[in-house]
């Protein structure tokens, strides 16, 4: 069974060469264009990783990071931030609020793919997609 | 075991421990690790209060009066408490004045005057004179009375041996060898000596252990404890009355009173006691230990007093044995000789530490109130010119020393016997106690002056002279003792110890009551009769204020001498290497290489008089600067604005409030302008992100697609040709954004190249409509253009302006709905305006947005269903570019109902001078 | 001009209960022949508020640097 990946990247070429390569590695995979979308789909599609812009509209990068690390039906979600802008401070608040890994955006796509399977191995399987009873509808 | 030449012995070895003292104190001084200064040793020091007066007196009054010794010691504790604020304040005007003396400090206050100073040093030395003489028949009788033993024999009276046969000679003599030796060794600005409060404070020490051991002794040794001592005494009915020995409230309580009063005055006054308290002082803080630490020796030293007395009156009933020497004549009785030897020595340490200190602060008046100004005046002399008068100077001292030390033994000769102790020791207190009008007045009321001071003095002392030291006389029959019981020329209203017929009193009490009246009196009513010099207002407000002060004192001096000048002076008195030391020392605090560049300013003058002042006293240090810089004449005006320190600090005060004012609004200022500094760098900041950000974007896509292709050469035809337009795609915003950013930093910066002309906007409209219209046609955008026929000509640059057109009408595409959106763009004439406006009915733009959206790189739109195409620059630059030919941009909008992007230019007429610019 | 501190207002308030203290009519109370352990009431008192002041003066000067 295919570990689930959750992209959430506004960037429309990002997102297409981001699917790209985790259907190439194997993953089954969504994509958000915002924190809106990123949100839903954490609790319908119950991802193993996350890739996560920091900047994303609506619900950014990093308050969609708390609230996973917020939720136990998401304790084995794991998340790689994807940051733009580089800076240590950037960095730091990712990982505050709760990041696994990140990566500055541009990245070399094989240390992509290579994180976001080390990231899955290290996720329970027993993560079910389907509705969760914790979660309301 | 007691044998003459043990007790000498014991003597000169005391004295020699003393020496040594007082040479290791003054090598570690040399070396500048001083031992005296410490709160201990200072605290120490002033107990050279208790002479030996308190040893062996105190007991002697205490078998008359009971507790009538007290007031004495209970005074100065008082005092004490006040000495942080009058002791300290004093401390501060010596050491600011470079004040030697109680003279000196009566003449500095007094506008300098040479005439204050002599006088003060007369009454000082005749009244302080019979308390030597006390201290030398003290030590005298001791050594008679110890040599008779085992026989208690009281002493001949003084007078009937001759003078080589004499004991008190060879003490006198000894003594002054002490003080000449360690009191006038060196000449110093700071006239400070430390190995003589060293060993002034070791002699303390011996005196309060010797009295302890003889009060232990006799209490627990000879009785069964306190209880038993008084209990025997209660059973004698001649004893009973000294238990509860005062009476009435106009008998011992005024008595009481007044010996208090006295004491208090003695404990800074008498001239010892101002040398260890205000002129030895290293150190203003330690007042605050002296405060107990001084008081808690005087109760030490004082709670065996009346055990003592009463045990001696017990012991000896018949009277035949002097109260006086009962300390001493006790331990003999009882055959402990180590005690009496002990008893001796603290005694003998009692009465020299009293008179070294006395003599060398004396000396110091003698020579510097007294001798040297009269010596300087005498121009026969031509000491004005001699080279060297330090050695001079120390030769006076000497010399007073050894005359003081032989006055004292005169008096003790002549009129020694007429007095028990404790009474010549009040006729000096009473004697100094003359000096505390005009000290206090001078500490506090700067109207005192001169002329006050000097009817102060004189009348206080014309009083105690014939109300004290008249009758002393008479009783050594030195006057006639019908003056004294019927007055002069038998007016019986004038009898000198019942003035004007007030009876009852004692004679301190009622000598108090007088002088104190008189010389109370005269320094007011003097002060207030005649205005003060400017020199005198200067030196009270000097004294007064000295707290407010924070530096030297100011200067009157007129610069009119050169440095070498002064230092030759000074050199004269302080030797010449010692000067060439001292304003050396003041050049490197001045800030320059040598003394020759030293200007003699008047700061420099008024440096050279405090060096002066340090070792000849202020006044003469004054009449000496006079003969090389001359003095300033203060004009009324000065003295109203210099010398009027109070309200200058007042003023001061109110300038700083303000001061500190302006200072917080500056400092609120600075904290604004900083604020907008950090706002600005944070600007910068953010900027710089965002067009990383910016940058990093279609780079990711990029660089992704490009390693995608590469890993996969296996893609289908298809995928590969849109990975490839996607990197065509992106790279083509990147050099975009890449334009963008270097145009905007351009524009900012000023280094844009602006290619003006008079140009037909509404040709550029068409071309910007006609240029975008494919854009427009994809989106299924309807455009309508509402343009006047002719407009006039802009000066503006053709491509820039088209340049804002054209982001205007791709933005107005851009934000309508695909199929339904309508753009209308109309050109008319506004006034000496060319205007065009840009209407879309897309999304329009919440009215907080409306300003945001001409910042850089924000960007407002319908961000849920895509990113906008934008960079986030057009709008920014836009509104740049027309600012730059004089116009504006801006927008009107309501959200979902569309946009109005409206700008202005100046029509040419109007517009060439903007352009111009 | 400065204003004197706390510390100095108790200061000159000991000095003015020193001055009653040692003074009449404080001492007309205990000037009587009794005694107190065999010691007379009069020398009793003044030493121990002699002692008394001393103990403050030292409280109030040392205390508080």
């Amino acid at each position: 069974m295919a570990k689930r990946v959750l992209i959430a990247e506004d960037e429309p070429s990002i997102v297409t060469s981001l699917e790209f390569l985790m259907r190439r590695a194997g993953f089954d995979t969504r994509s958000a264009v915002d924190g809106e979308e990123a949100l839903s789909l954490l609790e319908t599609f119950h991802p193993h990783v996350v890739l996560l812009d920091i900047m994303l509209p609506r619900v950014s990068g990093l308050e969609i990071c708390r609230f996973i690390r917020g939720q136990p039906a998401l304790a084995g979600t794991r998340v790689l931030m994807l940051t733009a802008k580089g800076g240590q401070r950037e960095v730091e608040r990712g990982i505050e609020a709760g990041a696994d890994d990140y990566l500055t955006k541009p990245f070399s796509t094989h240390d992509l793919v290579a994180r976001v399977q080390a990231l899955a191995a290290d996720t329970p399987l027993r993560i079910a997609p389907g509705p969760d009873p914790r979660f309301p509808p | 075991m007691l044998e003459g030449w043990v007790i000498v012995a014991a003597s000169f070895a005391y004295i020699g421990v003393l020496f040594a003292v007082a040479w290791f104190a003054d090598r570690r001084a040399a070396e500048g690790r001083s031992i005296i200064r410490n709160a201990w040793v200072y605290s120490l020091s002033l107990a050279v209060y208790a002479t030996a007066w308190t040893f062996y007196g105190s007991v002697g009054r205490a078998a008359t009066d009971g507790v009538g010794f007290l007031p004495i010691y209970l005074g100065p504790t008082l005092m004490m408490l006040l000495g942080w604020f009058v002791i300290r304040k004093m401390v501060r005007i010596v050491r600011l004045n470079r004040i030697t003396s109680l003279a000196d400090f009566l003449a500095s206050r007094y506008g300098k005057s040479a005439l204050v100073g002599a006088l003060v040093t007369v009454i000082a030395v005749i009244g302080i004179l019979p308390y030597i003489s006390l201290q030398l028949k003290a030590v005298s009788t001791s050594f008679q009375i110890l040599l008779g033993y085992p026989e208690i024999v009281m002493p001949p009276r003084a007078g009937t041996l001759v003078a080589m046969q004499d004991t008190a000679f060879y003490v006198a003599l000894l003594m002054a060898l002490f003080a000449i030796v360690f009191g006038t060794r060196s000449l110093d600005a700071a006239e400070r000596h430390e190995g003589l409060v060293a060993a002034i404070a070791f002699e303390s020490i011996v005196k309060l252990v010797a009295f302890l051991a003889l009060g232990v002794f006799v209490a627990y040794g000879m009785y069964d404890g306190l209880g038993d001592v008084f209990a025997r005494a209660a059973q004698r009915p001649d004893l009973d009355v000294l238990m509860a020995p005062l009476e009435g409230a106009a008998g011992s309580y005024a008595t009481w009173v007044w010996l208090t009063v006295l004491s208090m005055i003695a404990i800074v006054l008498l001239p010892r006691q101002f040398q260890m308290a205000v002129i030895e002082n290293t150190d203003e803080r330690h007042l605050r230990r002296a405060a107990w630490l001084f008081p808690l020796y005087m109760l030490a030293i004082n709670a065996f007093v009346l055990p003592i007395a009463f045990g001696g009156l017990l012991h000896f009933p018949e009277g035949n044995v002097d109260a006086d020497t009962f300390v001493l004549t006790l331990p003999m009785t009882q055959k402990v000789e180590w005690l009496a030897l002990l008893v001796f020595v603290g005694g003998l340490s009692a009465a020299t530490g009293m008179v070294i200190v006395e003599t060398i602060a004396l000396s110091t008046m003698v020579c510097n109130d007294l001798v040297m100004p009269v010596l300087l005046r005498i121009r026969a002399l031509r000491l004005t010119e001699r080279r060297d008068l330090s050695s001079l100077v120390l030769d006076i001292r000497r010399a007073a020393i050894l005359a003081l030390l032989l006055g004292g033994y005169c008096y003790y000769l002549l009129a020694g016997e007429a007095y028990a102790l404790v009474s010549i020791g009040l006729i000096s207190f009473a004697a100094v106690a003359q000096f505390a009008p005009a000290i206090i007045g001078g500490l506090y009321w700067r109207g005192g002056t001169r002329a006050g001071a000097l009817a102060g003095l004189s009348a206080g002392f014309a009083v105690w002279t014939y109300t004290l030291l008249l009758p002393a006389f008479a009783k050594s029959d030195w006057v006639g003792a019908e003056l004294i019981e019927h007055g002069p020329w038998g007016i019986g209203l004038l009898r000198p110890t019942e003035l004007f017929g007030l009876s009852g009193l004692d004679q301190i009490t009622h000598a108090m009551i007088w002088s104190m009246i008189a010389n109370v009196g005269a320094y007011v009513a003097a002060s207030l009769a005649r205005r003060q010099s400017a020199a005198e207002h200067v030196q009270a407000t000097l004294f007064v204020d000295v707290f407010q002060q924070t530096g030297e004192p100011g200067s009157s001096w007129r610069a009119a001498t050169s440095a070498a000048a002064l230092q030759a002076l000074v050199g004269r008195f302080l030797g010449p290497a010692r000067a060439a030391e001292i304003f050396a020392a003041h050049a490197r605090g001045r800030g320059v290489k040598s003394v020759d560049e030293l200007e003699g300013d008047r700061d420099l003058v008024r440096f050279a008089e405090l060096q002066l002042a340090g070792s000849i006293g202020s006044a003469s240090a004054r009449t000496m600067v006079a003969t090389v810089a001359q003095e300033e004449p203060l004009g009324l005006e000065e003295v109203m604005t210099i010398i009027d320190e109070a309200s200058q600090v007042i003023a001061h005060s109110h300038r700083l409030e303000e001061k500190s004012r302006a200072l917080e609004a500056a400092t609120q200022e600075l904290k604004a302008a900083n604020e907008r500094l950090k706002e600005l760098d944070r600007l910068k900041d953010d900027f710089i992100s965002t067009v990383t950000h910016e940058l990093r974007t279609p780079l990711t896509s990029i660089r992704a697609f490009s390693e995608i292709l590469h890993d996969n050469p296996d893609l289908d035809p298809a995928e590969r040709q849109r990975f490839l337009g996607l990197v065509i795609k992106e790279s083509e915003r990147l050099t975009r954004l890449i334009n963008q950013v270097l145009d905007l930093a351009k524009i900012e910066s000023g280094l844009a190249e602006w290619l003006t002309a008079e140009i037909d906007v509404r040709e550029i409209v068409l071309e910007a409509i006609n240029a975008t219209s494919p854009i427009f046609r994809s989106r299924g955008v309807q455009v309508q253009t509402l343009a006047a026929e002719s407009v006039p000509p802009v000066v503006a640059d053709r491509d820039r302006l088209l340049q804002v057109l054209l982001n205007l009408l791709s933005n107005a595409a851009k934000f309508c709905t695909p199929g339904k959106g309508r753009v209308q763009v109309r050109l008319a004439v506004a006034g000496d305006r060319i205007r065009v406006d840009v209407e879309d009915n897309g999304v329009g733009i919440s009215p907080e947005n409306q300003a945001l959206i001409f910042e850089k790189f924000r960007q407002v739109g319908d961000t849920m269903t895509e990113k906008p195409s934008g960079t986030g620059l057009g709008l920014a630059i836009c509104r740049r570019i027309v600012g730059h030919f004089g116009g504006r941009l801006w927008v009107e909008s309501e959200p979902g109902r569309g946009s109005v992007f409206s700008f202005e230019l100046p029509a040419a007429a109007a517009g060439r001078l903007v352009a111009n610019a | 001009m400065r204003k004197p501190s706390l510390r100095a207002y108790r200061i000159i308030a000991l000095f003015l209960l020193g001055c009653l203290l040692f003074n009449y009519p404080f001492l007309a109370l205990f000037n009587v022949g009794a005694t107190a352990a065999g010691v007379p009431v009069l020398y009793v008192y003044l030493f121990s508020a002699w002692g008394f002041v001393i103990a403050a003066a030292a409280v109030l000067v040392e205390g508080g640097g």
